[in-house]
């Protein structure tokens, strides 16, 4: 690697120049490998919570990183923890209120948006409290994409793989009961174990996302691709491995494009995401 | 505490905001649209951080963007009636707008540095003038006339769209009508109070009053006297206590409200309205 050497050039008609040059840099290097992490990560269990209608829900967990991030601000304890925390115990209380409701999607939303609402509020309280962390709001919110350490790489990539794991040995029930919850309950799957299992593994997926992507630009990521996918096939393994793909193409292009211009990534890889969905979504009409 | 200005402006723009988040929040929960007002109050965000970098009044922006994204949204879906996911893939990009005319706008006035976007987020109840206040008065009663007038023919096509289509009611006219009212609100209420605000006081008084009510007028009148009352209590909470925000104050009593409300009827054991 010859990171001293390295000089930014802009933009050239060589394509093999300009790919060389994106990996010049030792934190372009980090951003492409936690990118590739989080797209395969959204994008698979976007998949699911696109299926479960759990959108909601999803928001709600990436905005409840939040709140955790500025707490163990305040709290002096170090951020990872704040974000895990915060987003296993959104995951816990959504799966409680859902188990609550028993069915019935209104009262199911408004609980959400209930839970969603007092976790901004307890943010927006850490940060009165706090009043350093003012500055590094933004950054909480919308992410540093381009400021990844290595230890947040490999953290990155390693909740990845666990994800996947868990995903692909409950993968089978949890489609089942994700498509007909009496059907499955009757045939003796345990739903509402899968269903809090989902949510913490959404819980930590977003968590893990969001110290990257920032609060907000989570979201994308999990339901655009996803939203794509559902709309050209709906068989579960194609769908799935289409959901990742997108995912993957979006963010490496949005890194690239991000890295060529001035405009920042988060704007790249929603409209790179977004466009994909009207593409397919307007001739279905 | 009636004795200092800002106190007195914030209740007059907090009871008039709260009545009509209230009224909304009911049709929201009732439709399952939550989603629709929590979208709708990040694009109010956008809206504002768009105006500030093109050099627009921020009020015109806010209004502007979020009455167009909720017509919007009930193009995309069928009787002007999107579904989570849809609703969830528009908003994500327009997140991601925000991020750019956040760049814009904070590479353009160093000033700025993201204390612009924390204000839209969390709003300033206790900072609004004179002219705020008026200007959050009349949108309110704006939309709370709007609310009452379609209320019966609404109420009819939210719980049974067929058959209200059949018996000739409007139903994708009142889902537009309806959008862009909650429009209307989200912008008004992000400005003056705070996109944490709105979903605090559009979700949970309306899901408290769900729980309570037996019939849906009741539930109306309910859910919107239920989102005043926190609004109040909130605000007295906050002047008490100094270092609590009074956002936070009015969501944690709106909270404590919905749960002592499900408690309620649980213990009850019966079923209410819907």
């Amino acid at each position: 690697m010859t990171t001293d050497a390295a000089v930014f050039q802009g933009l050239s008609w060589n394509l093999a120049s300009d790919v060389r040059q994106l990996f010049a840099f030792h934190f372009m290097v980090n951003a492409l490998v936690a990118g590739t992490a989080v797209a395969v990560l959204a994008g698979s269990i976007g998949w699911f919570m696109v299926l479960r209608r759990q959108t909601f829900a999803g928001h709600t967990l990436a905005v409840i990183a939040f709140p955790g991030a500025a707490g163990a601000t305040l709290a002096g304890l170090p951020l990872l923890l704040g974000y895990f925390g915060a987003c296993v115990a959104g995951a816990i209380a959504l799966a409680g209120v859902a188990a609550e409701q028993g069915g019935g999607h209104s009262r199911e939303s408004a609980a959400t948006g209930t839970v969603q609402a007092v976790g901004l509020g307890l943010g927006f309280l850490f940060v009165q409290l706090y009043h350093g962390l003012l500055n590094g709001l933004q950054a909480l919110l919308f992410g540093t994409f381009l400021g990844i350490t290595d230890v947040q790489a490999r953290t990155l990539v390693a909740v990845t793989a666990v994800t996947l794991v868990v995903l692909a040995l409950a993968a089978r029930p949890l489609f089942f009961a994700s498509v007909d919850a009496d059907v499955a309950r009757a045939a003796g799957v345990p739903v509402r174990a899968l269903s809090l299992g989902f949510l913490l593994l959404l819980g930590l997926s977003v968590a893990a996302t969001s110290q990257i992507t920032g609060a907000l630009l989570v979201f994308a990521l999990l339901v655009t691709p996803a939203a794509t996918a559902h709309r050209l096939t709906s068989r579960p393994v194609a769908g799935l491995v289409l959901s990742v793909v997108l995912g993957l193409a979006v963010t490496w292009l949005g890194l690239a494009l991000a890295y060529f211009s001035i405009y920042p990534v988060g704007f790249w890889v929603t409209s790179l995401a977004f466009g994909a969905y009207v593409l397919v979504r307007l001739p279905r009409r | 505490m009636l004795a200092q200005e800002f106190m007195r402006n914030a209740l007059v723009a907090g009871t008039f905001v709260g009545a009509a988040c209230g009224l909304i929040g009911y049709f929201l929960v009732l439709r399952a649209q939550v989603f629709a007002s929590d979208a709708l109050s990040h694009v109010a965000f956008t809206g504002a951080l768009a105006a500030a970098a093109f050099g627009v009044d921020v009020r015109v922006g806010l209004l502007a963007a979020t009455v167009a994204v909720g017509i919007g949204i009930g193009a995309i879906g069928e009787r002007a009636h999107a579904d989570d996911v849809t609703i969830g893939t528009v908003f994500a990009w327009i997140l991601g707008l925000g991020v750019l005319f956040l760049a814009i706008f904070t590479t353009e006035s160093s000033a700025g540095n993201g204390t612009a976007a924390v204000r839209v987020l969390f709003g300033s109840l206790l900072g609004l003038g004179r002219g705020d206040v008026e200007l959050a008065t009349a949108v309110s009663a704006v939309a709370i006339a709007g609310v009452v007038a379609i209320a019966r023919p609404l109420l009819f096509a939210s719980l049974d769209p067929l058959v209200a289509a059949a018996r000739a009611v409007p139903v994708t006219l009142l889902g537009f009508l309806f959008l862009g009212l909650t429009g209307l609100v989200a912008a008004e209420a992000t400005q003056a109070v705070g996109a944490l605000l709105l979903l605090g006081l559009v979700a949970a008084p309306s899901a408290a009053a769900h729980e309570l009510a037996r019939g849906p007028y009741a539930g109306l009148a309910l859910a919107a006297a239920l989102a005043v009352g926190c609004v109040w209590a909130g605000l007295a909470l906050s002047y008490e206590i100094a270092r609590l925000p009074p956002s936070t104050a009015i969501v944690a009593v709106a909270a404590a409200v919905y749960v002592a409300a499900a408690a309620a009827r649980r213990i009850r054991g019966a079923r209410a309205f819907t």
